[in-house]
């Protein structure tokens, strides 16, 4: 049984068309890296799994429990159950490329606010967790820090740590590292190495060929909107099938 | 619900005479206003404190007072002395209308001013180090490059003033001046009707705030189109 | 020097400050809910903030405060014989000052709160909702307490044109500092005594209103850089 399934995504703004009919399908302890130039569609993909954008045809299913979307104005699909959308994103958790950690609350604060508001977790449970998964990802000693008063590796462990507070049957990175300074990519891509080691489910959308190669089990290649090629990373990225895809890694494609 | 609009359509030449009273109200407290900001808001960004001390003592003051109280000072306040009431001036500062322009002009002068300061103060250096660098004297600098400068960066936070003063004029009205909320007074007074007569006068200050709203829009599009952002 | 009538005016200065505090609160009430109107995708709603927002905004205090008195007054009295109530109602001028002042001050508010809400960075709301949050949750967890930091500039703003614009009360008959001094005036044929004197007390509330502003300020940017400028 597929985890995460999204079947056939589409997305326009007004007359353009940005997903032309995009699927993906994860099972446990799957890594699929979603690569592909910039306009390709792969972030907006990711963020209408969470309904953060919304498409205009297509099927989520979280552990074959499918969400329900109605038509709203201009077509597009908006969720027909709120406390469905809210409980599936619960059970999604997403880092974004440019962290999002809530300024106004400290580290700790932020990794316990989902677990205690959303989930109702206790307070006393939620902080346990918390300062598990920040000892996990290496920040634990910041947990009083404000976002503002760290770096962007730090920032970005710690909204990883919030991810993994939720406990989430799948978790989505949306370029995580593409807006760090190299130096602080690795730390970043060390932590997400471990993860799936550990066997969780993750979608990322990334830029990084060596983590999409050797840590992924599963790539897409999305090029205006389809799916040109996808496969195990190993093959795919050694022996690209479609030109495009060579283009693109040979740095032709931009 | 029984609206008599009959005695408002009656009245509206009154109302109309209060849009003159108004509108002449208000062109001279700004004129008056703004010619004494300028000099106080240059005295603002003075790093003097002889010159910006009570320059900033004066706007902190009329600032931090209501208008109202500002207005009876002038209107009746000043009566209390026989030196004011033997004075030359007396004519002048018995006279109504004197003294609302009087208290109007003083008060916006504090507002403008700091407004203009704050302009003064925005200026990015590299544009006064660049008039230094070729040569312009101070008053030149001030002539040509930072009062023009200011006088446009100002002009957003300046069209709130003035609507804030067109509304401030109403309280002219309170001494026996027969501006758009003194007609409005006057038809209340009259026919019992106050609803009717306060509604209207809203109407004509909502007309004016917008045709004001329009105005500085037209202004800050030919004036302020060098920040404008790129039309692509 | 005030010739007696000094307790008359602090009792008047305490009424003063007791309605603005009072208004205020009103005020900050219907300014959320104005700028959350006029944020929503609801179209309906957004037209009614924004309707709202601009009709005071556009209209004097002065003339607010008469219609909504001697016109809500009037009002009032016109409709409650239809519902059978044969006795003139009067409206308590306190009752009647809060509840305008409040109206015109939310308006202003509802300003000053989009203003800052819309300074809010994009990310902060859309991880509440990426996280299951719901909206009333984004609103009041996320939301609101950043709002606030960027709101006390306008805010400042607001409650010090609020205090002084409760002078203009003292037309309709309250008896906050303005009418006692006016009565006063009237009485001994001092009016510059007196008028001086409530000026003085306005600038004493205007000053302490400043720097308690201003400390709230430091207190509430304590999650952002220091070096912010």
């Amino acid at each position: 049984m597929y985890k995460l399934e999204v079947t056939d995504l589409h997305k326009r703004y007004g007359s353009h068309e940005v997903l032309k009919g995009v699927s993906l399908a994860a099972k446990a302890g799957d890594v699929i890296s979603i690569i592909g130039s910039s306009g390709s569609g792969k972030s907006t993909f990711l963020r209408c799994i969470n309904l953060l954008e919304q498409p205009h045809a297509g099927q989520i299913l979280l552990n074959g429990e499918a969400l329900k979307l109605l038509p709203g104005k201009d077509g597009a699909l908006r969720a027909a159950d709120d406390k469905q959308l809210q409980r599936l994103r619960s059970r999604l958790a997403m880092v974004f490329q440019h962290f999002n950690l809530w300024a106004h609350m400290s580290v700790l604060e932020n990794v316990m606010e989902a677990p205690v508001h959303v989930l109702g977790m206790s307070k006393a449970e939620a902080r346990d967790k918390a300062e598990h998964y920040l000892q996990k990802v290496g920040v634990a000693h910041r947990k009083a820090a404000y976002p503002a008063h760290m770096s962007g590796g730090e920032q970005q462990r710690v909204a990883i740590a919030r991810a993994l507070a939720m406990e989430p049957e799948v978790m989505l990175f949306d370029e995580p590292t593409s807006a760090l300074d190299p130096e602080l990519v690795g730390d970043v891509l060390k932590v997400m190495r471990d993860l799936a080691d550990e066997g969780r489910t993750m979608v990322v959308v990334t830029h990084e060929m060596g983590f999409a190669r050797e840590v992924s089990n599963g790539l897409l290649f999305l090029h205006q909107g389809l799916v040109e090629e996808q496969g195990d990373p190993r093959e795919v990225l050694v022996n690209p099938q479609s030109q495009r895809l060579q283009q693109f890694l040979s740095g032709s494609l931009k | 619900m029984i609206f008599d609009y009959t005695v408002i359509w009656d009245s509206l030449p009154l109302y109309f005479g209060g849009v003159l009273v108004t509108l002449k109200l208000l062109a001279i407290a700004l004129f008056f206003g703004l010619l004494l900001a300028i000099p106080l808001g240059l005295m603002r960004t003075s790093r003097s404190l002889w010159v910006n001390g009570p320059a900033w003592l004066y706007t902190y003051v009329i600032r931090g007072t209501p208008m109202l109280v500002q207005l009876f000072l002038v209107y009746y306040g000043l009566a209390q002395f026989e030196a004011v009431r033997d004075s030359v001036l007396w004519p002048y500062l018995s006279n109504a209308t004197f003294c609302a322009c009087l208290a109007f002009a003083i008060n916006t002068s504090a507002y403008s001013a700091e407004i203009l300061a704050g302009s003064l103060k925005a200026t990015p250096h590299g544009e006064i180090e660049a008039a230094k660098a070729m040569g312009m004297s101070r008053a030149k600098l001030y002539r040509r490059i930072l009062l023009p400068s200011a006088l446009r960066r100002a002009l957003p936070q300046y069209s709130n003033e003035v609507i804030m003063m067109l509304h401030t004029t109403s309280l002219a009205s309170i001494v026996t001046l027969i501006d758009i909320t003194g007609a409005a007074r006057t038809v209340s007074s009259q026919y019992y009707l106050p609803f009717e007569a306060f509604i209207t006068a809203g109407l004509f200050y909502l007309c004016l705030t917008f045709i004001l709203v329009r105005l500085f829009k037209l202004a800050e599009r030919r004036w302020l189109a060098y920040l404008a952002p790129r039309r692509s | 020097m005030l010739n007696g009538y000094g307790s008359s005016i602090i009792e008047g200065a305490w009424l003063t400050l007791i309605l603005a505090l009072t208004s205020m609160a009103v005020a900050i009430v219907l300014g959320l809910i104005g700028a959350a109107f006029r944020l929503s995708p609801v179209r309906w709603l957004a037209l009614l903030g924004e309707t709202y927002s601009t009709v005071i905004r556009g209209i004097p205090d002065l003339v607010l405060i008469l219609l909504i008195f001697y016109g809500g007054q009037d009002m009032v009295n016109r409709v409650a014989p239809m519902l059978g109530y044969d006795e003139y109602i009067d409206i308590n001028p306190f009752i009647a000052g809060v509840f305008t002042m409040g109206f015109i001050f939310g308006a202003y508010l509802s300003e000053t709160f989009r203003g800052a809400f819309m300074a809010i960075p994009k990310g902060q709301a859309e991880a509440g909702a990426a996280y299951g949050m719901s909206g009333l949750q984004v609103f009041m967890r996320i939301l609101v307490p950043q709002m606030i930091r960027f709101a006390i500039p306008g805010f400042t703003n607001n409650w010090l044109v609020l205090t002084k614009a409760t002078a203009l009360i003292s037309v309709v008959g309250l008896q906050d500092m303005m009418f006692k001094a006016k009565s006063a005036a009237d009485a001994t044929r001092e009016p510059f005594t007196f008028y001086l004197a409530v000026a003085g007390l306005y600038l004493v509330i205007t000053s302490v209103s400043l720097l308690a502003l201003r400390y709230l300020e430091k207190r509430y940017s304590v999650g952002t850089r220091a070096a912010e400028l």
